[in-house]
């Protein structure tokens, strides 16, 4: 941690961003270096704020449900149908959809709106954009879909399904079975976390790069390189509405993914 | 924290207060909406779904109780139709029976009324002559005697048939005195 990382957090420009952009200081100065440093700062507002909006609302819409819903309950109705039919119900059928439409519902609407904190003025970052909270994400999804395969199946029989793949030559079976292993048990978390990830940095440092660029060419001197500026920060609002597409198809991508892994679990076949 | 002094390599280390936060965070967001909001969703669908698949049967079954009550409306009309002819025909079956013995009892009464008529003018009859039979009777005794008492020492036949006639009257006014 340096000094100029802290300053950074809090919005001095300084060209070009790096790593260091994603340091956020703590609120409270005292607790860092203890085992409370991360626990306050802008990236755990986000988490907080994300919680604390979707409880907030979900309670509030679905306060008096009635057969026919009003807009605000047909508004939360659509957000959890949407991952209910387009992802649970269509990948593992009726009875398991909607089993675990609950989860995956949750899981979209949660990463949906830590991204969204990524193009929200005055936040700029998504906690996700920190790799703790994918990681965090994807080990629940490796758990769940892990204990559902062997609660479904039993132990040895899921890592048949799993790791073994059906009709292939006996000879072959050494190669393809680590492979399937790495594949299927180790990779799986390790890809849905870095995929998530690494959009979300990605778009925080692109979008870091022409805002504080744009900063950067209107403090100087020359006044042709001001006038460029605008250019600069007229890139920064595209790519804004490009992350906006990135974060619903990033929080889509995750919960399909594990939706499928879940469904993976639950079949017969590999 | 992330140290840029560690290289790049840094932002792929989870830092693990972060994951906590974000365990307890979501888990409470988890606990909230799979506990008190999707299954209530799930709820509200199914009753959609049964007010939607109710209503249907619903209308199934007005349907055909609508269909029953118009069958039996056609197969009362249909007995009331029955009913009517029949009540009318009897009633035209009664009126005839009515007339005729109207018809009858008239004839009758008119027929009694005559055959009073022609009792009371044959009584009436009966009657003036056995008055004028007696009338007669006494005129011919009155008459007879006159004559009688004029020619009867003259004439033996006269008196002979005088005697006769005299005793033939007696008779029959005593009948008719007696049968009074």
């Amino acid at each position: 941690m340096t000094d100029s990382a802290i300053v950074l957090a809090e919005g001095e420009s300084h060209f070009p961003p790096g790593i260091h952009s994603f340091d956020f200081a703590d609120w409270f100065s005292g607790l860092t270096g203890t085992a409370l440093a991360h626990v306050f700062t802008t990236i755990t507002l986000g988490v907080w704020l994300t919680v604390a909006i979707l409880v907030v609302f979900f309670l509030w819409a679905y306060r008096k449900p009635q057969i026919v819903p009003t807009k605000k309950q047909w508004m939360a109705e659509s957000a959890y149908g949407f991952i209910r039919n387009t992802v649970a119900i269509d990948l593992m059928g009726k009875k398991d959809g909607v089993r675990f439409a609950p989860y995956l519902a949750t899981l979209f609407l949660f990463i949906v709106l830590m991204n969204f904190w990524a193009i929200v003025p005055g936040i700029q970052i998504s906690p996700n954009a920190h790799i703790a909270f994918p990681l965090m994400l994807a080990v629940l999804s490796w758990i769940m879909y892990v204990w559902v395969g062997i609660k479904t199946h039993g132990l040895v029989k899921w890592l048949k399904i799993t790791v073994v793949p059906p009709g292939a030559p006996l000879f072959i079976y050494p190669l393809l079975i680590p492979i399937e292993i790495l594949q299927n048990i180790i990779l799986r978390p390790v890809t849905l976390a870095l995929r998530l990830f690494a959009n979300m940095f990605a778009g925080h440092l692109i979008l870091l790069v022409f805002i504080l660029g744009g900063f950067e060419m209107l403090n100087s001197s020359n006044f042709f390189i001001q006038g460029l500026s605008i250019f600069s920060f007229g890139m920064g609002i595209a790519m804004t509405m490009f992350e906006l597409i990135v974060i619903l198809l990033q929080a889509y991508v995750f919960t399909l993914l594990t939706g499928m892994y879940i469904q993976g679990s639950l079949a017969e076949e590999h | 924290m992330i140290h840029a002094a560690e290289g790049g390599a840094a932002i792929l280390f989870p830092i693990w207060q972060e994951m906590l936060v974000g365990a307890i965070a979501f888990g409470l967001l988890c606990f909230v909406l799979i506990k008190f909001v999707f299954p209530r969703m799930e709820k509200t669908f199914e009753a959609r779904v049964d007010a939607i698949e109710g209503g249907i049967e619903r209308a199934e079954r007005a349907q055909e109780e609508a269909n029953q009550t118009l069958e039996e409306y056609r197969r009362k009309l249909a007995t009331a139709q029955e009913e009517a002819a029949a009540i009318r025909d009897e009633a035209r079956a009664t009126a005839e029976a009515g007339k005729e013995e109207i018809l009858v009892s008239a004839r009758e009464e008119a027929n009694r009324i005559i055959a009073a008529g022609h009792a009371q003018a044959e009584a009436s009859r009966q009657q003036l002559i056995r008055e004028l039979r007696s009338e007669v009777g006494n005129l011919a005794v009155d008459l007879a005697g006159k004559i009688i008492g004029q020619r009867l020492a003259g004439d033996a036949d006269t008196t002979a048939t005088v005697d006769q006639f005299l005793a033939e009257i007696a008779d029959e006014t005593a009948e008719t005195s007696g049968a009074r």
